[in-house]
């Protein structure tokens, strides 16, 4: 068994703007089961940074518990990272970019630590409107603990055992919407060429962005009467169509038919362009995302692509007026003003 | 729209039968998508092993080099005697076409050290003896003359011998070897490697006649032969026929037959100043032998730019280690001699002209130099010549004195008259003899058994996975970072002094592990199920040199080529196809820098991927399988 990755990489990798190449965004050898959906998504991160020219010492990686939190020590291994407590990696994200809004804050969580034990924190992150991009690795089981059914599970799943869930599954995205998301979008790990156009809109989007995705977990999850396999999952993939992301200063050069794209301008001057719509179905129509989401549940399809956009919402660092300077760049004297300040404030409470 | 129409059916991979009413005819659009690989062909795997595929024996690199590691130096020897016939001669002065060839020198720098490898094999093997093919003493009634006792006759002699061959073997030398011994410096071989490799084929219970010239093939023939094998060589060093030449000959020297001279040691001495002229490996050991016979200003001058030289690099920097300066771009003029004594040679300065891709040296209108010499050696080239063989036999040479030869079968064109080495198809090098001595020896096999020659025998081949466990192989996948070790040389103080005494030292056996730990296992497989793949591209996320893609086909293999998630540029280098998968995708791996590791098999969760060994061995004559 390999604990290392060799050292070596193809002579011919191109670089991006930075003049970093993949590998420079690359991880530890992952140490999940041979197959694992998350270990794509882990590829498909280390592809929308090195596509965005993202410098890697921008990015905090945040994660709970579980094995989709494992994942950060597979990808981006010169980025900041905080592996937390089981559930509430959101009240670190918090903490971490009230304190610093400079940095791209990358939540990793699965469907344990998020629609379980982290759903209190879950929720409450999305009112809040946090800057921060919110990945789900979604398999619909604890895959640690050897594959019992999570709370993301659909209602007549079969386990690897022939157990069938009798519960209710909760649906992320429609409970996100619900919640106020601005960025809501839903993909399968097993299509890159999806994800990755969805991960560099999300972590472009100025709010708080969920990403779900659809990560059959291959040793407990992947059998036949599971909902989120891979064959199950390719089949009744229902795609809202291509998403474009068009980075700041790119031109747009092909020419579309009228109705044929819809483009949205995100805060920091990309563009999304969503290609081959549905006539009822407008990204940035909140009902219309809830029917729609509500048919496809009825017909057992699973609705992929970004679900939901709206550019309108206002991060909680500009709710809250906070500092535009990290904490760790202000001096002493800005940050303990002194007794004057202090009793002039306190004066304010009278 | 008929087109579009025409595209979209030629994705499913038809065969489409289009009238073109126009011109009235019939076309035939044989249209494919690319097809899934046919790794049945013994030859595809067999190319993915660039070492193997690149030696003209076709010796399985890989699986000595890891033989080496494991310290079973006799069972690391006797594969290469088995392809190779001479291990540690090969191990010391092969031209070594493995090496530019070994896919390290394109992942980092520089290959892998195969060639020194093979002579630690050599070095450091056990007794053999009981390892030699068995002679039965029963003969099988037909007699063959091998002609010449260099590789390739030998080569010949120790393929023929384990069949029942009454074998006669004739050569003018004292001893048998060939070049290897009158023109590869001892310094570089020593006589004892090269008399117990000789020496091993002899008492297969081979007749050698040496001293023995043979001055007639029609006399030879008239013995009653049922074959003849010509493995004379190239022995004929050429002349510089220029002003002067033969005024001064007694100092000016034809560098083969000097070499072959001071080898059989008629010759001790040489001038204190010594112009080498030639820029081949001859030259190399020209100078270097004269160096260790009292040359004490030697030069190499040679016509063409220093980088196109023919020297192998290696050779060239051992003789720039051993103070010799090597000037190129100097085209000899004349050799100047005063009151009947050689002076030196006058040179023409010239600089290389490249037109339409060829090369012409350009006279730079500079002055002409003057390099002082007592002896110059003449290493310009070697020729073949047949003085011997009456041209009435019906043995057909072409314009410039070569015999006509099948270059697959080794046979003239008098029947049961084969040729190999050097004397077939021009001067190569030792391996090469060695494996035209097979082919030729596989012709002599079939002839005498009365079957058609153009029969070739197939290779031997084994695929075999090395699957120990879940994520264990029988082999060591770790890929080493090490950048190769350089082999030790003896002291020049003491090398110089004396002729015999070998420079190079040979690995020792901890940098010998480490050595052989850097090759890659290329024969180790990446063998590909499509039917077990489920699509997860965990291969293609973990390939650390990004080999592995899933796309869509193309209709032909440029345009696959471009789609790759690193386009597959090295053309040299093919890629494995696989059938269409459950999404209408294919996998494409492009083979040129796929370092072996086994990694995608290790994170393949359907064993789709396994990693399994090719060993490939050309066949010999009369199928016989020597370890």
């Amino acid at each position: 068994m390999s604990y290392t990755k060799p050292v070596f990489h193809h002579p011919h990798l191109t670089k991006n703007e930075l003049g970093y190449t993949k590998k420079d965004y690359e991880g530890s050898l992952s140490t999940l089961c041979a197959g694992c959906g998350h270990d794509s998504i882990s590829a498909a991160i280390v592809e929308a940074c090195f596509e965005l020219n993202i410098e890697p010492h921008r990015v905090a990686k945040l994660s709970g518990i579980g094995c989709s939190s494992k994942t950060p020590a597979y990808f981006l291994n010169n980025s900041h990272g905080f592996n937390s407590v089981h559930g509430r990696m959101p009240s670190i994200a918090t903490g971490a970019n009230l304190a610093n809004r400079d940095l791209i804050y990358l939540g990793v969580s699965g469907d344990g630590d998020t629609a379980s034990i982290g759903m209190g924190q879950f929720c409450h992150v999305i009112r809040r409107n946090l800057n921060m991009i919110y990945v789900v690795m979604n398999n619909g089981c604890y895959g640690l603990t050897k594959g019992q059914d999570s709370a993301t599970a659909d209602k007549g799943s079969k386990a690897k055992a022939g157990n069938v869930n009798p519960y209710e599954g909760i649906d992320l995205c429609g409970l996100a919407i619900e919640l106020g998301a601005t960025f809501v979008a839903q993909s399968f790990s097993g299509d890159k060429s999806q994800l990755i156009p969805i991960l560099k809109a999300a972590m472009s989007h100025k709010g708080f962005a969920l990403v779900n995705v659809i990560s059959p977990c291959v040793t407990f999850n992947n059998n036949v009467g599971s909902t989120k396999s891979y064959d199950y999952v390719r089949e009744h993939n229902e795609s809202l169509g291509r998403v474009d992301f068009v980075p700041l200063g790119e031109e747009i050069t092909t020419q579309y038919e009228a109705g044929e794209v819809k483009e949205v301008k995100l805060h920091n001057g990309s563009e999304v362009l969503f290609h081959k719509l549905r006539q009822d179905f407008d990204p940035e129509n909140k009902i219309e995302v809830i029917n729609a989401l509500q048919k496809a549940r009825s017909q057992n399809e699973i609705l992929t692509g970004i679900l939901y956009l709206d550019n309108s919402g206002v991060e909680l660092n500009d709710l809250l007026n906070t500092t535009e300077v990290p904490l760790n760049q202000l001096s002493e004297k800005e940050l303990c003003p002194g007794s004057a300040v202090l009793s002039e404030i306190n004066q304010g409470y009278r | 729209m008929i087109w579009g129409k025409i595209m979209w059916i030629t994705k499913l991979q038809c065969l489409l039968l289009l009238t073109c009413a126009k011109m009235e005819q019939l076309w035939i659009i044989n249209y494919t998508c690319m097809e899934r690989t046919n790794v049945n062909n013994p030859e595809y795997y067999h190319k993915v092993v660039d070492c193997q595929y690149a030696c003209p024996a076709h010796t399985p690199v890989p699986e000595y080099i890891r033989l080496i590691a494991a310290g079973k130096y006799t069972e690391a020897y006797m594969v290469n005697w088995e392809s190779n016939v001479f291990p540690g001669v090969l191990g010391r002065t092969c031209d070594r076409p493995c090496e530019p060839a070994c896919r390290r020198g394109r992942v980092e720098e520089e290959p892998v050290a195969i060639c020194r490898l093979k002579r630690v094999a050599a070095d450091h093997k056990s007794s053999i003896q009981h390892l030699l093919p068995s002679i039965p003493e029963q003969k099988n009634g037909k007699r063959v003359a091998l002609v010449g006792g260099g590789p390739a006759s030998l080569t010949v002699a120790r393929d023929l011998a384990p069949l029942g061959y009454e074998i006669d073997l004739y050569d003018d030398q004292m001893k048998g070897g060939g070049m290897m011994r009158s023109q590869i410096p001892s310094f570089r071989l020593p006589a004892e490697v090269l008399d117990e490799e000789v020496d091993q084929i002899l008492n297969l219970g081979i007749s050698a006649h040496f001293n023995t010239r043979v001055n007639s093939l029609r006399d030879l023939m008239a013995k009653g032969y049922d074959a003849v094998f010509v493995g004379t060589g190239a022995p004929k060093g050429k002349d510089l026929e220029i002003p002067g030449r033969h005024d001064a000959g007694a100092n000016i020297h034809i560098g083969i037959q000097w070499l072959a001279s001071v080898a059989f040691e008629h010759i001790h001495q040489i001038g204190k100043k010594v112009i080498v002229l030639g820029g081949g490996n001859t030259a190399m050991d020209c100078c270097r032998t004269a160096r260790r016979l009292g040359g004490e200003q030697v030069k190499v001058v040679v016509r063409s730019p220093f980088a196109e030289m023919k020297a192998s690099p290696w050779e060239k920097e051992d003789a720039m280690h051993e103070d010799i300066p090597i000037i190129d771009n100097h085209v000899p003029k004349s050799f100047v001699v005063e009151n009947g004594k050689l002076k030196g040679v006058m040179f023409e300065k010239v600089s290389p002209v490249y037109e339409d891709g060829k090369r012409k040296l350009k006279p730079t209108g500079e002055p002409d130099v003057l390099i002082e010499a007592d002896d110059v050696l003449i290493a310009i080239g070697q020729e073949n010549t047949f003085p011997w063989i009456e041209r009435d036999l019906g043995l057909e040479f072409d314009q410039w004195g070569m015999p006509i030869i099948n270059p697959h079968n080794f046979a003239s064109t008098v029947k049961g008259v084969f040729f190999g080495g050097d004397a077939a198809l021009g001067p190569k090098n030792i391996i090469t003899a060695v494996a035209q001595g097979h082919e030729a020896a596989i012709s002599i096999d079939l002839y005498c058994q009365g079957k058609d020659l153009n029969e070739r025998l197939e290779p031997r081949t084994k695929l075999q996975s090395t699957k120990m466990g879940i994520h264990e192989w029988s082999y060591d996948n770790y890929v080493a970072a090490d950048l190769r070790y350089a082999v030790p040389q003896a002291d020049k103080s003491e090398t110089l002094r004396d002729r015999k005494k070998e420079v190079e030292l040979g690995f020792d056996l901890k940098t010998a592990f480490k050595e052989a730990q850097r090759c890659f296992n290329c024969d180790v497989q990446t063998v590909f199920a499509d039917d077990k793949c489920i699509e997860c591209d965990a291969c293609m996320d973990i390939c650390p040199t990004s080999c592995i893609t899933f796309t869509y086909n193309e209709e032909d293999e440029a345009a696959l080529r471009q789609k790759l998630l690193v386009p597959a540029l090295n053309l040299e280098q093919d890629l494995l196809v696989s059938g269409p998968l459950k999404t209408g995708k294919v996998m494409v791996k492009d083979e040129d820098v796929c370092l072996h590791c086994g990694l995608c098999a290790e994170r393949c969760p359907t064993a789709a991927w396994d990693m399994q060994k090719y060993l490939y061995n050309t066949a010999k004559a009369g199928h016989h399988c020597y370890v």
